[in-house]
């Protein structure tokens, strides 16, 4: 079973203990690779990275990053464990310019490495330059989006989950931004992502699970799936009406 | 009236102290702790226990009523209210965390006050009481106008304070730190932010501050055990016309509701004093919930 | 009848005045989730509301109507639901917490008006020699005091049988679907401010009525019969009746009441003379302990052992 880089065995959580939403999902991730989790509403896609993000409480499973079971970890830890979660919503802090924005994600580093990451944000991403010292709320969505994957890859993880990264924004930003994904898998970093907008989250990556039901339903190669007339009928059809 | 207004900022500049502790905990700790203002009385009579221990050995700075003494006094009460604080939340508030009505904590926090309040009275006694009984004279500033040395250390002490706090909060990480966990509690703790420890500081800078406040009243006013409840209204209105969470504005409340308290007499008589705040509060919460700087963040509206 | 007799009547009346109290922050705590903070403000506005309406004419002074006790008991409720109206729609559709501390605003501020307000209120010396309802048809105070425990136990009943039907009335389901799920009753069309403002008022209405009939019996208003303990020992007696338990209510009433006035009893007969201060102390911190522990310890409180209808009651 290892080998992968991430890897998530049979993970059962919720939001509460008595309620679970997912009931035994599997997943890997490996090595700069970028997987799509797609599914209908109510699939527990968001529970499930939530549930790796430690941000909600998982009953049963387990989950690995490199080896070194993550499983139990606070939320706070997952920075310093290399793994970075970006939510759809509420994902900066509006009341905060965007460099602190950008420092609080490196707050598990020390200060001059601190310092020196944010540097290289700026360096990764110019755009937020020029709002240095802006408080986040005057930035658009694309903006926020950008700024909280860079805020995101501060701590140089292995694996960055997002949790519908094109949601809200026009076709142009979401194309953009998933051609930033794109270089950062290409860079060596892992993305696992859940997504509505399935067929172009399928088109740039690698593999693709399908959730229903909080269960796992099918998975593959991308390319593969995208042709799979169930899927096709059932999420794709779907995703595409949503639209 | 001038030295209506020179009282009114003096009594606001020590409701603003306690209105910042008590907005920082509103703000990052989500509840309203109705046991903050007993911190001020317990904060008062732990320098006060502290100055007993010492004894007057050094005699007043300058003008002053005190010596360095009370300043020790006041360290160490600083430091006991930050374990009473810690005290209450780790056998109290946190075991209630999760309750399914999350008034439950404020209803806690209502009996704990309670408890805080008659511990005091148990130990130090009802009667009024006094850190020095140096007599000052009140130098006269202005014609109409004369103020105690005292009043100005408390003035200047809380302006010191007020700005060091500025700076701690916009300048350090913790500080940075507990203003996003005031915002986003999940999203801090997803950017690597241990919030148990943020909260435990939370704690120590709201407690400390109510102990300075409790200080500053006992040395320009008396000591009693009710320090605290009759403080209490007046903060709350402070952090709320203020808006929730927010420092500058907790100190603008407190000075409003300050100068409002020592005004109203020309209008209503003194007897009626502890009322003001109430009125304050309503026409606030009538008007505009938010408070004066309220962000739609910290909104009052649900 | 024997001395202790006399007194367990007394005690009873009190006990049962206060049990209307507790269902009426029942109604707003148990069954509503609000948190009143100023129970002893809407108890005080209830009493001096009927003291000024039925109190004979006084020279100089406000009121003095001389108006038929029920009258006046009524009246009073009224009063107090004035009173919940204003804090009411000032803050219930803010975060949960203003109304905590606009209530503790209120009954502040209504301590201040019935020691200062003397034209009205008597001051200090509160208004004195009220007429007691159908005092001159007994013929010695022990059968009056029996036929006054009849009336309050008669009117707890009522308040605890109509209580009952209101939280199982359609009305009452409002409630409970308001308290589990905002969002969902606001969906269904039911506006979630206005069931808790009809709560709120109710319950504020009740703890006032019970006013005026504390002071149909003691015949007296004074500002020490109204301290801000009041709030907090009518609180004990609810958490440890369980809320959202109206039997439990009651009981607790009777129970927290009895404790205070045994501890009482027993400092005064205990502790020397120069101790009896602390002694007072000890006793509050009893109540602020029952209050902290059972919160803590027996969320559903430590009498009512019947499955409570609240989500407040006990952890999930």
């Amino acid at each position: 079973m290892s080998g992968h880089l991430f890897q998530a065995n049979n993970v059962v959580a919720g939001y509460r203990p008595d309620l679970p939403i997912i009931h035994g999902v599997s997943m890997h991730v490996d090595a700069a690779e970028m997987v799509t989790i797609i599914g209908p509403n109510g699939a527990g896609k968001s529970t499930m990275i939530k549930a790796i993000a430690g941000v909600l409480p998982i009953s049963s499973g387990s989950v690995t990053l490199a080896g070194k079971d993550i499983t139990r970890l606070p939320t706070h830890g997952m920075a310093a464990a290399s793994i970075a979660y970006v939510p759809q919503t509420d994902n900066v802090f509006t009341t905060l310019t965007i460099n602190e924005n950008l420092l609080l994600g490196a707050s598990s580093l020390p200060k001059a490495k601190a310092l020196e990451q944010v540097g290289k944000a700026y360096d990764k991403f110019p755009a937020l330059k020029q709002y240095r010292d802006k408080k986040a709320k005057v930035l658009s969505g694309g903006q926020r989006q950008m700024l909280a994957v860079a805020r995101a890859l501060l701590t140089d993880p292995h694996l960055i989950m997002l949790d519908e990264p094109s949601a809200g924004l026009s076709p142009l930003m979401v194309s953009d931004v998933f051609a930033r994904l794109r270089e950062l898998v290409e860079s060596g970093v892992s993305v696992l992502m859940v997504e509505q907008n399935a067929k172009a989250a399928m088109a740039v990556s690698h593999r693709t699970y399908v959730l229903a039901e909080g269960r796992n339903r099918v998975e593959g190669v991308s390319s593969a799936l995208a042709q799979d007339p169930e899927v096709i009928a059932i999420y794709l059809g779907a995703g595409g009406r949503k639209r | 009236m001038l030295q209506a207004l020179a009282d009114g900022i003096l009594t606001g500049s020590i409701i603003a102290l306690g209105a910042i502790g008590l907005t920082l905990t509103m703000g990052i700790l989500r509840f309203a702790n109705f046991a903050h203002a007993e911190m001020i009385t317990w904060g008062a009579y732990m320098a006060l226990g502290a100055l007993a221990l010492m004894g007057p050995f050094m005699a007043p700075l300058g003008a002053l009523s005190f010596g360095l003494p009370l300043i020790i006094a006041m360290v160490i009460a600083a430091v006991l209210t930050s374990l009473l604080a810690l005290m209450i939340d780790h056998l109290v508030f946190r075991p209630l965390h999760g309750r399914p009505n999350d008034m439950t904590i404020v209803f806690s926090s209502f009996g704990v006050s309670l408890l805080v309040r008659m511990v005091v009275l148990l130990i130090f006694g009802g009667s009024a009481q006094y850190y020095s009984n140096t007599l000052q004279i009140a130098v006269p500033v202005a014609p109409g106008l004369r103020i105690l040395p005292d009043q100005l250390f408390v003035l200047g002490f809380t302006i010191v304070t007020v700005i060091s706090l500025h700076f701690f909060l916009q300048r350090t990480r913790l500080g940075l730190a507990m203003r996003a966990l005031a915002e986003n509690p999940t999203l801090a703790r997803v950017n690597g932010i241990d919030t148990r420890v943020v909260i435990r500081w939370t704690w120590v800078i709201g407690a400390s501050l109510a102990a300075v406040a409790g200080v500053l009243y006992g040395l320009t006013v008396q000591l009693r055990p009710e320090i605290g409840f009759h403080l209490l209204l007046p903060l709350f209105a402070a952090v709320i016309i203020g808006g929730v969470g927010n420092v500058f504005g907790a100190v603008v409340g407190g000075l409003i509701v300050g100068l409002a308290e020592s005004l109203s007499v020309f209008i209503i008589p003194p007897s009626y004093k502890l009322a003001v705040p109430f009125i304050i509060l309503l026409i606030v919460l009538y008007v505009r919930p938010t408070g004066i700087f309220g962000s739609a963040h910290h909104a009052g509206a649900k | 009848m024997t001395g202790f007799a006399a007194y367990l009547v007394f005690f009873l009346i009190i006990a049962l005045t206060y049990s209307i109290v507790v269902m009426g922050l029942n109604l707003q705590w148990g069954f509503t989730g609000l948190f009143n903070a100023g129970v002893v403000g809407f108890f005080a506005v209830g009493a001096y509301g009927t003291a000024v309406l039925i109190g004979p004419e006084r020279a100089g002074a406000i009121g003095g109507f001389g108006l038929p006790f029920p009258i006046g008991v009524l009246g009073g409720a009224a009063l107090a639901a004035l009173a919940a109206l204003i804090v009411g729609l000032a803050t219930l559709r803010l975060r949960e917490e203003y109304l905590a501390i606009a209530t503790f605003g209120i009954a502040i501020s209504i301590q201040l008006i019935a020691l200062n307000f003397e034209a009205l209120t008597g001051g200090a010396m509160g208004l004195i020699s009220l007429p007691r309802p159908m005092l001159d048809v007994f013929s010695s105070p022990a059968h009056y005091n029996l036929f006054y425990l009849g009336v309050v136990a008669i009117l707890a009943l009522v308040v605890y049988l109509a209580l009952e039907r209101a939280v199982t009335s359609p009305w009452g389901r409002v409630l409970k679907a308001v308290r589990e799920d905002e969002t969902a009753a606001r969906s269904l069309g039911k506006n979630p401010v206005l069931i808790r403002l009809q709560s709120f008022v109710l319950g504020c209405t009740l703890i006032g009525f019970a006013g005026g009939l504390y002071v149909g019996f003691i015949g007296y208003v004074s500002p020490l019969d109204f301290l801000p303990i009041l709030t907090f020992q009518i609180w004990a007696m609810l958490i440890v009746g369980g809320s959202g338990n109206n039997r439990g209510a009651i009981a607790g009433a009777i129970g927290v009441w009895g404790l205070w006035t045994m501890s009482g009893l027993l400092i005064s007969q205990v502790l020397p003379v120069q101790f009896q201060s602390q002694g007072g102390a000890i006793q509050v911190i009893l109540i602020g302990l029952l209050i902290v522990l059972t919160l803590l310890f027996r969320p559903r409180g430590l009498i009512g052992e019947r499955e409570t209808v609240s989500k407040h009651a006990g952890p999930r």
